[in-house]
């Protein structure tokens, strides 16, 4: 009898089902953000606070100082990444036709993307610009 | 047998004697334990914090289009429609943070036994109230 040491038939390998080993990754990214986002989320309360009934001038010129600017890019970037990991679970999770689950996936990964642009262009016009 | 499915539950026991296999109670006959009902409110906050991010995006892009478009947006959030909207995402929001610090506690293998695990729960619901009555009065009087 040959060893073997997988639990996986060879038939199972062959139609390349099963994990895609990226598993680990995805699990990691999705609490690093997650940890940065408690002190960004605490911050973002508390600058929002601050801002409750300002005018447009007064937001702008909140995000001049570079510090707050970055931490505002930061806020976003975490956010929308960690947004993309959760929603990509909840979709697999739930749709179990695969052209769907892609398509659904691709389409909301697609949205956080360009959510995520918007705000950081409109971040860094409303900072630099004031 | 009431349905084909059953066909794979049957059995026979020891005396030969065809018998329905025993089946594991289904999700929707569990009395929900407040950990469970945490863990699916925690997924439920964070789809709804997903559809919040448009209240981000709008209130970034409409500060960086004019001045009018963000006096507009501004008195969209006023109203009451967003006022209730900015309700529910701070709700979920301050919910989700808790019970996400729960959960990254838990990813160090610690209030995993039972009564700890409860409590904790019982820590994130109460904190969760607490933090967003408190959040709103501190935003009402700077309004």
């Amino acid at each position: 009898m040959p060893h073997v040491d997988m639990l996986r038939s060879p038939l199972g390998r062959a139609r390349g089902l099963g994990s895609a080993r990226a598993g680990s990754k995805h699990w990691w990214a999705q609490r690093v953000t997650a940890i940065a986002l408690v002190p960004l989320t605490l911050w973002f309360i508390w600058s929002l606070l601050l801002l409750t009934g300002a005018a447009q001038g007064d937001v702008a010129a909140w995000l001049g100082s570079p510090f707050r600017l970055a931490l505002m890019l930061s806020l976003i970037a975490a956010t929308f990444h960690h947004l993309q990991l959760g929603m990509q679970v909840v979709i697999e999770d739930y749709v179990h036709q695969d052209m769907l689950k892609l398509a659904l996936v691709l389409a909301m990964k697609g949205l956080c993307v360009v959510l995520a642009l918007i705000c950081a262009i409109s971040a860094l016009t409303l900072g630099l610009n004031s | 047998m009431r349905d084909v499915r059953d066909a794979l539950m049957m059995a026979r026991n020891s005396d030969g004697k065809l018998v329905r296999r025993p089946l594991s109670p289904h999700v929707q006959v569990y009395r929900w334990p407040i950990s469970m009902a945490l863990s699916i409110a925690h997924r439920i906050s964070g789809v709804g914090l997903g559809i919040g991010t448009l209240l981000l995006t709008g209130w970034l892009a409409s500060a960086a289009s004019s001045e009018q478009g963000f006096e507009r947006f501004q008195s969209f959030l006023g109203s009451v429609i967003g006022l209730f909207l900015l309700f529910c995402w701070s709700l979920a929001l301050v919910f989700h943070f808790m019970s996400g610090l729960r959960h990254l506690w838990m990813d160090m293998g610690r209030g995993l036994d039972e009564k700890e695990y409860e409590q904790t729960a019982l820590a994130v619901l109460i904190c969760t109230g607490v933090l967003t009555v408190l959040i709103w009065l501190a935003g009402l009087i700077v309004w």
